[in-house]
């Protein structure tokens, strides 16, 4: 791993989400889900955390609630000291657009429109004028290495380069954390590396990154693994120093 | 407020790339638009034709004229009463104008005797039948708009010598002498010859009410010398002030009651008709006439746009996972609702479009085909189909962009 000039575990400044006690349940049928069972958990600024479990351990619900497309059944959730839990859908909406930044498994392109126009589409939600929408998408996708594929549909596009745009979406809005949902789970490993790589760099360059996965190999990027099981936090570790340099070597 | 408006930039480019998308599908369903936009058009360029075209058939009649007439133009119901009247004479004309010239301040200006028959014409080879033969004096176009396309209606000397000469309708001129000019060429009227003096303008017909198009008009003199025996007649009063219609009608009638000696306790046994009769009885149809139209025609509009709402919950059901993916970047309820409202406004203000496109080339279409038709295809018709076109689409966009803009991002995510 090269690539990496710097493998290192940066310090982790204040906290981003601070959730409480969260539950969330769901009516199916006339059995009553229990997802989540009251989980606790800090994020800071600049960490890159592993969310990890089983199908079935409230992962994907730990996740839309992380990422404020849901909202807890009981518990606290603050985002950046706002209170999440008592948000409507447009203030949610609001949050997921400035706050957050989603990178899918299924990468989630709009399939008719240019690599440009989908990194646009956060910054039209946002209100920002079409000049200066145009100049921060096309920025986005250099980042990411794709500055000669700004005009390229999705179907023009490689899987891991459609999942490069798909990250510069995410990171277009400048947003205080990235979600990144098995973001390797449809690519082969040579191009999921590349995409751990890239996560890698944006970690360097101060993102904080949230990633939600079942592969170990690919949490092991992470400097801190969340492990749920049934709804509850089984454990929550750091990565050892040797982890570390085993990734570097 | 910046914002939406980018919003809705946005969603009008979405609406353009869905359209080319689904070229086949938007074309099928914009085609239910189309036929209703066009159904309710040509309706509504019928009645409005039909409007102008009673209009303008009215207005041979004349607002500001009273005709005194044996039978009222408004139906009646005890005819007996009217059957044994006198007839009117043409003479009764030169007393009441005495009378009038007697009367300071009348309401009234001049009347004028007319005398009518239905005859064929004929030039050479050339014949027409039920030709409308009126005989009448100089003083006709003081009552009615007479507009010679060529010549010039007859003047006083000719009126009253009773010369041989005729003004002759459009219709009459096109079927006598479909090539060549009809002054000065004598016509056959019963056998008797007349100079054509003068031919009309193109009038137009409409529902076989008065038209000049198949007129045949000639002074008086030379008309009762010839065809007196079965003719009708009618005096018509030309009234100073439109406005003052019951007053003039009333100060007719009095002249009436004098030229027929009539007693203070006689009814009177004639009738003073004026333009209105006929409106007030033909309104009632052409409203019923209106109201169906637009009805049936609406139906298929409606039809149009039960299309568009299918098409619209199809196209929500197909991008669920695209409105997912739209609201986890940001988009609000009504971002989503925004979207799915402008998809169906411009799938139907596409239609709409075609459809007035079509519409009018069939106007023009019937215009040529049938001259005598009245086509009114007017910008109010066009602002209004537009308009229609629109609320059509959001009306019918509501219920599925309302679903789609309440979709759940979780479970809209999750959808395959």
């Amino acid at each position: 791993m090269s690539m990496l000039n710097d493998v290192t575990t940066r310090p982790a400044g204040p906290i981003v989400i601070d959730i409480e006690n969260i539950t969330k349940h769901y009516v199916m049928g006339e059995e009553t889900v229990h997802a989540l069972c009251g989980v606790t958990l800090q994020i800071r600024r600049n960490e890159y955390l592993a969310i990890m479990g089983p199908s079935g351990s409230g992962k994907s619900t730990l996740m839309n609630m992380l990422g404020c497309l849901d909202t807890p059944s009981s518990g606290r959730y603050q985002f950046n000291g706002k209170n999440v839990s008592e948000m409507d859908d447009d203030e949610l909406a609001a949050i997921r657009n400035r706050e957050i930044g989603f990178v899918f498994q299924t990468f989630n392109l709009l399939p008719r429109s240019t690599s440009l126009r989908n990194v646009e589409l956060p910054l039209i939600y946002g209100g920002i004028d079409p000049e200066t929408r145009e100049e921060r998408a096309a920025q986005a996708l250099r980042d990411v290495g794709l500055g000669d594929r700004l005009l390229h549909k999705p179907n023009e596009l490689s899987g891991g380069q459609r999942q490069r745009v798909a990250i510069a979406r995410a990171l277009v809005n400048n947003p205080s954390i990235v979600l990144a949902d098995e973001p390797t789970g449809n690519l082969d490993s040579k191009t999921g590396q590349e995409i751990m790589t890239l996560l890698e760099n944006l970690y360097q360059q101060g993102h904080t990154i949230i990633l939600v996965t079942h592969e170990p190999d690919i949490a092991h990027h992470a400097r801190r693994t969340v492990f749920l099981r049934d709804g509850l936090v089984e454990s929550d570790e750091m990565s050892s120093a040797s982890r570390i340099k085993e990734l570097a070597s | 407020m910046k914002r939406f408006l980018y919003e809705i930039s946005e969603s009008w480019k979405i609406a353009a790339a869905q359209m080319r998308a689904n070229k086949t599908r938007s074309a099928l369903t914009a085609l239910g638009v189309i036929i209703g936009i066009v159904a309710v058009t040509l309706m509504g360029t019928a009645i409005a034709g039909i409007q102008s075209g009673f209009d303008k058939s009215m207005s041979v009649l004349g607002e500001d004229v009273l005709y005194v007439e044996q039978w009222p133009w408004a139906r009646v119901d005890d005819w007996w009463n009217y059957r044994d009247r006198k007839k009117i004479k043409t003479e009764y004309a030169e007393s009441i104008n005495r009378m009038i010239a007697a009367t300071p301040h009348s309401n009234l200006i001049v009347a004028v005797p007319t005398s009518s028959l239905i005859k064929g014409v004929k030039y050479a080879d050339n014949e027409v039948n039920n030709i409308f033969i009126l005989g009448t004096t100089s003083d006709f176009i003081v009552t009615s708009t007479v507009d010679c396309k060529e010549g010039r209606f007859f003047n006083e000397v000719e009126s009253k010598g009773g010369a041989n000469v005729c003004v002759i309708g459009y219709d009459v001129a096109d079927a006598l002498f479909p090539s060549g000019r009809a002054l000065e060429k004598m016509v056959l009227i019963n056998g008797r010859s007349f100079k054509v003096i003068g031919v009309n303008n193109r009038q137009g017909t409409f529902l076989g009410l008065f038209s000049w198009d198949a007129l045949v008009v000639m002074p008086l003199p030379a008309f009762n010398k010839y065809f007196s025996a079965k003719a009708e007649s009618d005096v018509r009063v030309k009234v100073q002030d439109k406005t003052k219609l019951a007053e003039a009608s009333s100060e007719l009638t009095g002249l009436m009651r004098r030229v027929r000696g009539l007693a203070p306790e006689k009814k009177d046994d004639f009738t003073i008709n004026q333009q209105q009769a006929f409106k007030s009885t033909l309104d009632p149809v052409k409203n019923s006439i209106a109201v169906a139209g637009l009805f049936i025609t609406g139906l298929s509009l409606f039809v149009g746009a039960i299309g568009i709402m299918n098409i619209t919950f199809v196209s929500v059901k197909e991008r669920t996972k695209e409105i997912g993916t739209r609201k986890a970047l940001g988009a609000r309820r009504r971002t989503i609702l925004l979207q799915f409202l402008i998809e169906s406004t411009a799938l139907c203000l596409l239609g709409g479009l075609i459809g007035l496109t079509v519409a009018y080339l069939m106007c023009f279409g019937i215009g040529a085909a049938l001259p005598s038709f009245p086509i009114n295809f007017s910008l109010g018709l066009v602002l209004t189909s537009m308009l229609v076109s629109i609320l059509t689409g959001l009306i019918s966009g509501l219920a599925p962009a309302w679903s789609a803009s309440r979709l759940d991002p979780v479970t809209a995510l999750r959808y395959e």
